[in-house]
């Protein structure tokens, strides 16, 4: 498809704009004046309506397509949020204004969904305080780590410099605790990707900063040893933070509060159904126990005894600002929303049915692609294509399959742990009978893997361009039209 | 139950079909057997009916009918509808990162043209895919130079954003970064003195442009000062003002960062907004962050994929460029419309607008008794004033009379209580501005 | 016939007129696939055996270079900066990433020679 660039001609404009009435401003000296005007796109406001109609067609949304992303959790996305976020008293609020005088009783209402979305997350997350301040789950993941660095510096414990974490984990999380200074040592995991525990013990020490932990872990399980990991990091003097990506699993059901962990980030991208967006924008609230409450990033929403809320920003101990603001508060709205709908009567319901969905896969699948753990997954299942490999399908081309039959691939290669892992999730949202088609077509591309495993290689044939050649692309980057 | 298909006869033959009798069976399965948590304080579920008119009414105790003349880096500028038509289209928001590519080239090319756009503005060769915000990128083009550099001291204008200082100083703590911060001087940032600071030993030069105080400066000998001491030169600026503003690439600045808020995004209370990054082509591999590049199929069709991906977190761990993940995709693809929207031509208009607007708005200002321009060298859409008292105070009975004339600096600069920053936007009009004036006059 | 040495990192060393070649293994190219970019170390720097020289990226994968002997660089080979396919073309002939004028030549000792390294790959 052509690029905007290339479609319509000089001296086309595509919107209206106020006529002025004021007088024109004596002009800016020439040598503060760009030489040529930026080279924008010059095209009528309909022939970018249809170029971007055009190009959200060449898209797999959740909205259209069964997208069951492993560790991304793509339920769906209620539009009434999108119209909640764009309510004029919202989007159009100014976020400096309550640093104005008295200021904060000029934006009541935003600092209510602030304090009330953080509220239901703590009490869910099982934690003193969250701040909504991150913007992303890897920002949260920094919050969290530069949280744990403040404690140690407030104690005195210079030594603590190493964050452990295993070997299953996400690569945002060394790289999280890398920017807040951490130095990382990796913790071996065991077949059911569980933390290796007599390799936790030798590991630990008076250097042991603390420990990142996913749970449920990045197989989709459950590690039965979380309470005895979270106690021996303790005793050795660490903290232990928990990466929340795959709180959908246990929402309403375990509070990681209750399991011993200090800190933990949630993705309300994920669990809390705001929209994925392309890849963003994200949010990665980060709940806290009373340990770390005094470390909080600023500002803090406090709710005053006569019920108004107040913006705190004189908190001694605190890190700082790591946002400009309140956290990605359209974000935030959207989450409000959502939890508000749910209801304490609906947690509960929603990781049941997530899990009760990817167990559904799991056992239907499992006499076709290898599954080998002795238990039953949480939210999200991991087979390997192991067996399909052999015969030249790997997982990469399943995926491929998949995408000519309609259906957004599962997460591929992740956790490195497993040979040609399909990590899937199908989220609480699925109906019963999506899952039957999707199980349907599995099973059909195993056999065509079985029958004609050279057929893969052209997949997908359906889609606007065929399988793009990746080397070129880092070899010889083209990154500006 | 909201959002949930399977009815409770589905859940029962899928429990079955699981080997379960109860939900109970299947947590313990899962190995999950700890009391289920007490959760009576959380409120009961609400329809969609009842959350939106909460939310309305929450949504009508904020304070949007003041005319507002606050910025500090973020601006109420026109947004054309068909910005928030495209981003509200599902194919864009409910998809997710462009992990396969064949079945996401609406995302990947309108970030492939993100891009191109970012870079035509800003006048540097490549830009990333976007970054979280204007202060974070910041942060990010820091680290960038620390890594090419190999030094760890960093030299930072006080007329670069205070929000962006802070951000700055909080992820520093952990680093073992030298930053230095050099006052600015009136309503310029203190060129000579930055320069100074500047010694072999320093990795970078952060400046803002215009500067926070809104004021329009010439980097082009700093930069190459900078350089001449093997230093990089880092830019963070207001996207919009580019339309007309000789580019950061003109100056030869080495990164370029800002705040996109201002190209089509609203303020929506501080987010989510929108970080660009746009570096030198020989910086390109050390950028962090997502890239898209251009290739081709396999029929040599044109394409688009997500590259240069071992820069990155999921490849280099703890080594990655940065530990982000994701970028702002739906603020980029914001920009990126309303780019085109207005056009070329109507960037340009836009930026005229805000000039002249801001110019009036100071001429009317400074008419008034004991109200005193500070500074005199040009400036963009934003200028500072002095007033005859606190200027917080005074700001605070301007909303009273139904305005938000601007932001006392003294809540950053200790020294500036009576400077009051006033920025106007192509939103505002000719009776704001003289309605603000006379109200202002009055409250004097 | 100069010597030629290989690291476990899977870096190869052959010492000509006193100074060290250095690259990286067929084993370690193939492993890595495509390569797509090569970041090579300055020259005139010094390093000590075990430091990061250098990455090399492919598509999907990094890796770091390490140095297996400590030095000076005299030299690097800046035609692996436009055409880094030449590391799966020629790995350990033309792709040759720096050459170190080494600083203590009993270094090489504690590497392995191309029977001991295949034996190492077979294990």
């Amino acid at each position: 498809m052509k690029s905007i660039f290339e479609q319509g001609r000089a001296g086309r404009r595509g919107s209206t704009l106020p006529q002025p009435d004021v007088p024109p401003a004596a002009a800016i000296p020439a040598a503060l004046r760009r030489r040529t005007p930026p080279a924008l796109p010059e095209v009528s406001e309909l022939e970018a309506m249809r170029h971007f109609t055009r190009l959200g067609q060449r898209n797999m949304g959740v909205a259209a397509n069964f997208y069951p992303l492993g560790s991304c959790t793509m339920k769906y996305n209620p539009p009434f949020h999108e119209r909640l976020a764009a309510l004029p008293g919202f989007a159009g609020l100014h976020p400096l204004l309550p640093q104005l005088r008295h200021g904060a009783a000029l934006t009541q209402g935003a600092l209510a969904v602030i304090y009330e979305a953080e509220t239901i997350i703590s009490e869910l997350l099982g934690f003193e305080r969250t701040t909504m301040q991150p913007l992303a789950g890897a920002h949260g993941e920094l919050c969290g780590c530069m949280l744990i660095a403040a404690y140690h510096r407030d104690h005195g414990n210079t030594e603590r410099k190493v964050m452990l974490i295993p070997d299953a984990a996400h690569g945002t999380n060394p790289a999280s605790a890398a920017v807040a200074g951490f130095v990382i040592r990796e913790v071996a995991s065991d077949a059911d990707g569980n933390v290796d525990l007599a390799d936790l013990e030798a590991k630990l020490g008076p250097d042991t900063a603390g420990l990142m932990l996913t749970c449920p872990n990045t197989l989709g399980l459950f590690d039965p040893n979380v309470r005895e990991i979270c106690a021996l990091v303790h005793a050795a003097g660490g903290l232990c933070y928990c990466d929340g990506a795959n709180f959908n699993a246990i929402i309403g059901r375990v509070r990681p509060g209750d399991l011993g962990f200090d800190v933990m980030h949630v993705n309300l991208h994920k669990t809390f159904a705001t929209p994925h967006g392309g890849g963003g924008p994200g949010s990665g609230p980060v709940g806290v126990n009373a340990k770390l409450v005094p470390y909080l990033p600023v500002s803090i929403v406090q709710k005053r005894a006569d019920g108004t809320y107040a913006l705190e920003y004189e908190c001694e101990r605190s890190i700082g600002y790591i946002a400009p603001f309140y956290g990605n508060f359209g974000v935030i709205l959207r989450a409000y929303a959502y939890l508000l709908t749910l209801g304490r009567e609906g947690f509960i319901r929603v990781s049941e049915n997530a899990v009760l969905n990817a167990n559904y896969i799991r056992v239907r699948l499992a006499p076709y692609y290898e599954w080998k753990f002795n238990r039953f997954c949480m939210h999200e299942c991991v087979f390997s294509a192991a067996k399909q490999a052999r015969n030249g399908v790997r997982a990469l081309d399943i995926a491929k399959a998949l995408i000519d039959r309609g259906i957004h691939p599962p997460t591929i290669y992740f956790p490195l742990i497993v040979p040609e892992a399909l990590m899937i999730e199908p989220t609480e949202t699925e109906s019963r009978e999506t899952l039957d088609e999707f199980i349907q077509a599995m099973i059909e591309i195993a056999a065509l893997a079985d029958k004609d495993p050279a057929a893969f290689h052209d997949f997908p044939l359906t889609t606007p361009v065929s399988r793009l050649d990746e080397t070129r692309a880092a070899r010889h980057p083209d990154l500006t039209a | 139950m909201p959002y949930i298909a399977n009815t409770d006869a589905d859940r029962r033959e899928m429990l079955r079909a699981v080997g379960c009798d109860s939900f109970e069976q299947l947590w313990t399965g899962a190995g999950v057997d700890l009391p289920y948590p007490m959760l009576e304080n959380l409120p009961r579920g609400l329809s969609e009916f009842e959350v939106t008119r909460r939310l309305e009414q929450l949504a009508s105790r904020n304070h949007t009918h003041l005319v507002n003349f606050v910025g500090l880096g973020y601006y109420d500028h026109l947004i054309p509808a068909a910005v928030g038509e495209i981003t509200r289209r599902s194919e864009f928001y409910t998809a997710y990162t462009p992990y396969q590519p064949e079945a996401s080239q609406g995302t990947l090319q309108a970030i492939y043209e993100y891009q191109s756009a970012m870079s035509r503005l800003t006048g540097m060769p490549v830009a990333n895919a976007s970054l979280y915000d204007g202060g974070t990128a910041l942060f990010e083009a820091m680290m960038m130079a620390v890594r090419i550099t190999r030094k760890r001291r960093a030299v930072i204008s006080g007329a670069v954003s205070p929000i962006f200082r802070k951000m700055i100083q909080c992820y520093s703590r952990n680093l073992d970064i030298e930053l230095v911060e050099v006052p600015a001087d009136g309503v310029t940032s203190a060129t000579e003195r930055l320069l100074a600071a500047v010694d072999e030993r320093t990795a970078c030069v952060l400046v803002q442009y215009p500067n926070v105080f809104g004021t329009i400066e010439d980097w082009t000998s700093l930069v190459a000062e900078v350089h001449a001491r093997k230093a990089l030169a880092i830019c963070s600026v207001y996207p919009l003002a580019l339309a007309v503003l000789k580019t950061p690439g003109e100056m030869d600045f080495d990164i370029v960062t800002g705040e996109g808020q201002s190209l089509g995004i609203p303020l929506s209370f501080g987010g989510p907004y929108l970080g660009i990054m746009a570096v030198k082509q020989e910086h390109m591999r050390r950028m962090p962050g997502r890239i898209c590049g251009r290739t081709v199929d396999r029929e040599g069709r044109e394409g688009f994929v997500l590259t240069l991906q071992a820069r990155e977190q999921h490849i280099r761990r703890e080594h990655a460029m940065s530990n982000i993940c994701s970028n702002e995709s739906l603020c980029a693809l914001s920009a990126l419309v309303y780019l085109t929207c207005v056009g070329r031509q109507g960037l340009i208009d836009v930026a005229e607008l805000c000039l002249a607007k801001a110019a009036f708005a100071r001429q009317e200002l400074v008419r008034i008794d004991g109200v005193e321009p500070v500074g005199v060298g040009p400036f963009f859409n934003e200028f500072v004033i002095r007033l005859p008292g606190d200027a917080s105070e005074i700001a605070g009975h301007m909303i009273d009379k139904g305005f938000a004339v601007g932001f006392p600096l003294g809540r950053y600069y200790p020294d500036r209580k009576d400077q009051l920053l006033v920025a106007v936007t192509e939103k505002r009009t000719r009776e704001e501005i003289k309605a603000m004036a006379n109200a202002l006059e009055a409250v004097l | 016939m100069e010597m030629k040495y290989y690291s476990k990192e899977h870096e190869w060393v052959e010492v000509k007129d006193g100074e060290a070649y250095v690259g990286i293994s067929v084993h370690a190219a193939e492993e890595l696939g495509d390569i797509t970019f090569v970041e090579l170390p300055h020259e005139g720097d010094s390093c000590h055996a075990g430091d990061s020289l250098g990455v090399v990226e492919s598509v999907k994968a990094a890796s770091d270079v390490y140095a297996p002997v400590s030095g000076k660089i005299v030299a690097v080979n800046s035609q692996l900066e436009d055409k880094p396919e030449m590391v799966n073309a020629s790995p350990e002939e033309q792709a040759w990433f720096c050459r170190i004028a080494m600083s203590d030549a009993s270094e090489l000792d504690a590497l392995m020679d191309e029977a001991a390294y295949t034996a190492y790959l077979n294990n």
